[in-house]
């Protein structure tokens, strides 16, 4: 069987990427291996985790749960992305550091994609809705509290930086 | 040395790399012309090897080559014994260790029976299907009193019998403190710990260098010099030849030290064999039964205690499901065997175990590492007997610590590191007493009757418990200031995320007078460091970190020896700060550090004799015997009455593990262990058939707790100093997760006012549904 081969185009972080692919190959497996964009984890390939989110067109994904090709057109952000071009730390990448609220770190670049794209919706969040947007990124080092701790102060320097 | 950074909450020089997507991790590792492996896994947890054909397989497009067990020729052997049994007289042991491709026999279901190399992984996995395998299926083994008796199907046919082990240790009469006793109470208790689960599963990139006659080896291990050893010698290769990368690691908690995993073996050869590097990364699927786990055990066990709750004397006979072969010796049992005496005077004690064969993934230490289990039992005894005495659980606690000034504390049995279980330091009744009162203890016995008037089903427990940890048998450190200023630290340990990027580095900091982000640390690196044995049993701080401060101490001698013969003046005229050396008094008079750094490497003139190049200095620290920590865990939970669900009101930790490097890092690794604890009390259970299927194999269904399962934690500490290395550390990696399955049981039999129907929670986990089973059993 000679596997199926598609063109796509999809902008990562600003850039424009236009590759071949099989229709099979996962979008976290593109980002990672042909893309090499690495910093986006993988931990189960079933959607559960949530170390794969990465952003689509600004919206939470698992990118273990999508095919490259379906991203043909779309825009995605990743880990990679985050910080300034100018290397300075988004505020939940600094509030992560200030709280420690990461031990291995491989959970990291979902969590913080995640918690992006839910601070941007809620700037206002209780310790609660806070929990409730984790509660789909699975961390086994931290017991979760650094990184709630870390996500209020986010919340609150966003909101002190807001014009 | 002016302490400016040691017992600091800084904050931790490895975060950016980490926040930004630029660590490296094993699967990260690209290189050109990489090969990518797919191992093929029996679904049969016994069944006899009948006939494996790949020849279909290998025809697929893409696919290179294509091992099993027969391939592998003389390179087919049993792996190591990691850990010897430690030397307690009539011990049986039978070692089995696990073999690199099954051949013959299947014993566990994920034994792997072939490997494909393949252009792709995607290739690689399409390709295991095309492989035929006739395999004829045995009766599995899984109970464990089942296993014993005569007659069993064998795990390990040649053995006779499913006896992995049998040890016997006592101390005192038992029999006597029984007979004496105004109380013995006798149950049944069963405990089992679940899969470490990290969230970055096992991975290993192996490449052989033809040409350079080199092979280099990226694996997720705990323990890279152990792997690049044991590896060296079976790929007959000189150690030089060999180099372990154990880069950032995604987690580790245990099962990441195992060796050698068959993916371990594998890869390295198939390299060599190819002369192409190869690539493999386990799945979510695999690493529920390719990696280790930490199961059960049954314990009967008794206690026999005085009117007043003192106790005389714990019996207990349990069994410990080893899983189909045994490298890791008996180091989970006897720590259950040791850890079940906790922080109370026990004078007498008779504890007899049998580690068993089944026909399931192999046991190895996970976090706690068997501790948990013996923890349950005492605890639950305790809170059975105050039951029975009406006396309060926190208070027959209270009466029966071991006393303050009775350390250092002999306990009169062998500890897993082979010395005699021997508490160092400790001072007991202040974490109980701190703990009480965070946690409220007398406040809520108050508010507890009005709350149940209200129909609010609220409980409260407490548990003790102590953590043997900072084994040896040693490890080192080489500190070394670079010509820029900046100083290079490497040691042995691999890391997985327990900070010792900042931790080693405060400790280095403060003795040479640098920044914190002025130290790079390496780890997990062989070539960067030889000698060492690995990141385990809370290990890492203690021992690492005692080398690393020896190491720092002679560096900063050298320095000050070499600025007292430029200044011409006396050492203790000297100040070492702010990265430079100065006179006393005279500040603008000074060396650089990186400047000392220089001079100590010459390029021309004479070296005194007996003088070594470089600020630079490699020492070894071992400690005669493990230091022992102790904490307390209290919760206040609430349960609903209707779906047994449960919301914990108020967490507590008071712990005590000697002097604190950096308070930040440890309550991470507390809140970590913690709820890792939660999850093996009431969330995580491995569900197996009874032909050794596991049900449950995806995180969807084996149920990890999430950011809303796992509550704000309130943190306490005490600090007695460890009299066994001179930071006076003591370990803290395990201790949040060891006494949560007790505190769980405890609670929730009060909140639901359990003993008033005579429904005792003896098992872990616990779960909503169990306890409804067993409520609707009590009923009438």
């Amino acid at each position: 069987m000679q596997p199926d081969r598609h063109e796509i185009s999809v902008s990562v972080n600003g850039t424009a990427y236009r590759r071949s692919v099989e229709s099979r190959m996962l979008l976290s497996d593109f980002l990672r291996h042909d893309l090499l964009l690495a910093g986006t984890h993988v931990g189960c390939e079933h959607g559960v985790c949530g170390a794969c989110t990465i952003l689509l067109d600004g919206a939470p994904i698992r990118s273990c749960l999508m095919l490259a090709v379906q991203a043909n057109g779309h825009e995605l952000s990743t880990i990679e992305g985050l910080a300034s071009d100018s290397g300075e730390l988004r505020p939940v990448q600094k509030a992560m550091h200030e709280h420690h609220g990461l031990q291995c770190g491989y959970c990291t670049p979902g969590i913080l994609m995640t918690m992006t794209a839910f601070l941007k919706q809620n700037p206002s969040p209780s310790e609660e809705q806070v929990r409730e947007a984790l509660s789909g990124n699975l961390c086994r080092c931290t017991g979760y509290q650094h990184i709630v701790d870390a996500m209020m102060a986010a919340a609150q320097a966003m909101r002190a930086a807001a014009p | 040395m002016t302490t400016r950074f040691f017992g600091a909450p800084v904050k931790r020089n490895e975060d950016r790399k980490l926040l930004t997507g630029q660590a490296l991790f094993v699967d990260d590792v690209e290189l050109p012309d990489m090969l990518h492996v797919a191992f093929l896994r029996s679904h049969a947890a016994h069944a006899r090897i009948k006939r494996i054909d790949v020849s279909r397989a290998l025809q697929r497009p893409g696919v290179v080559a294509i091992y099993t067990a027969d391939d592998y020729g003389a390179y087919w052997q049993p792996g190591p014994l990691l850990v010897p049994p430690p030397p307690i007289p009539g011990s049986v042991f039978n070692q089995r260790t696990q073999v690199p491709l099954a051949k013959d026999k299947v014993r566990h279901v994920g034994e792997p029976l072939a490997v494909v190399v393949a252009e792709s992984r995607y290739i690689a996995e399409d390709a295991l299907d095309d492989i035929e395998v006739d395999l004829e299926p045995l009766p599995a083994v899984i109970d464990l009193e089942t296993a014993l008796r005569p007659g069993s199907v064998l795990v390990h046919d040649d053995l006779g019998s499913n006896v992995s082990a049998h040890v016997h240790q006592s101390k005192g009469d038992y029999r006597a403190a029984a007979a004496k006793a105004h109380l013995v109470i006798k149950r049944r208790l069963a405990y089992e710990h679940g899969i470490a689960s990290t969230i970055e599963t096992r991975g290993v990139v192996a490449h052989w260098e033809a040409r350079s006659q080199h092979m280099t080896i990226w694996d997720t291990t705990q323990a890279p010099v152990f792997v690049r050893n044991g590896l060296a010698a079976v790929l007959g290769l000189g150690e030089r030849q060999v180099r372990v990368i154990a880069p950032f690691v995604g987690g580790g908690f245990g099962p990441k030290i195992m060796m050698f995993y068959p993916e371990e073996v594998a890869l390295p050869w198939i390299s060599m064999r190819l002369n192409r590097p190869v690539k493999w990364i386990e799945d979510r699927l695999e690493h529920f039964f390719a990696t280790t786990h930490e199961r059960g055990q049954i314990h009967d066990a008794e206690i026999a205690v005085t009117r007043d709750g003192r106790i005389l004397g714990v019996k207990d006979v349990f069994l410990h499901d080893g899983g189909a072969y045994d490298p890791y010796g008996l180091t989970v049992p006897i720590n259950s065997q040791c850890t079940l005496l906790g922080p109370y005077v026990v004078p007498s004690y008779d504890s007899t175990f049998t580690a068993v064969f089944t026909n399931l993934p192999i046991v190895t230490p996970y976090r706690g590492a068997g501790r948990q289990h013996g923890v349950f039992v005492m605890e639950r005894l305790l809170d059975l007997a105050a039951h029975e005495l009406n006396i309060d659980p926190a208070e027959i606690r209270r009466r029966n610590l071991i006393p303050a000034d009775a350390f250092p504390y002999k306990n009169g049995i062998i500890y897993q590191d082979f010395s005699q279980l021997e508490y160092d330091s400790g001072n007991y009744e202040p974490v109980l007493d701190q703990a009480l009162q965070v946690i409220g203890y007398a406040e809520f016995k108050q508010e507890q009757e009005k709350l149940r008037a209200q129909g609010r089903h609220v409980g409260i427990g407490i548990a003790c418990y102590v953590e043997g940890t900072g084994i040896g048998p040693y490890e080192g450190a080489r500190v070394q200031v670079q010509a820029n200023g900046k100083v290079s630290v490497a040691t042995g340990i691999g890391t997985q995320g327990q900070g010792h990027f900042t931790s080693f580095a405060q400790i280095v900091a403060d003795q040479l007078g640098v920044d914190v982000t002025d130290v790079d640390i390496v780890t997990g690196d062989t070539d960067q460091f030889y000698w060492g044995a690995g990141t385990f049993a809370s290990r890492g701080a203690v021992v690492a970190g005692n080398a690393v401060n020896e190491a720092s101490r002679a560096v900063r001698q050298k320095a000050l020896k070499l600025a007292s013969d430029a200044f011409e003046c006396a050492e203790e005229d000297l100040v070492l700060a702010d990265g430079k050396i100065s006179i006393v008094g005279i500040p603008e008079k000074f060396l650089s550090l990186g400047e000392l750094a220089r001079r100590a490497n010459p390029m021309r003139g004479a070296v005194k004799p007996g003088t070594e190049p470089g600020l630079e200095s490699t020492q070894y620290f071992g400690p005669p015997s493990g230091a022992t920590a102790n904490g307390v865990h209290a919760m206040i939970v609430e349960v609903d009455p209707d779906t047994f669900d449960l919301k914990i009101l108020k967490y507590v930790v008071v712990h005590d593990c000697g002097t604190v490097i950096n308070p930040l890092i440890l309550e991470g690794q507390i809140h970590g262990g913690v709820a890792q604890g939660i999850g093996n009390a009431f969330y995580e259970k491995l569900v197996f058939d009874d032909q050794g299927q596991l049900l449950n194999a995806s995180l969807a269904d084996y149920l990890l707790p999430t950011a809303l399962d796992v509550p704000r934690m309130e943190l306490g500490h005490t600090v007695t100093p460890s009299p066994l290395n001179p930071m006076g550390i003591k370990g803290a990696g395990e201790a949040g997760a060891i006494p949560v399955g007790p505190l769980f049981a405890q609670a929730i039999e009060d909140a639901l006012q359990l003993k008033e129907k005579s429904v005792e929670l003896l098992e872990i986990p616990l779960s909503p549904s169990w306890i409804f089973d067993l409520i609707k059993a009590s009923e009438p």
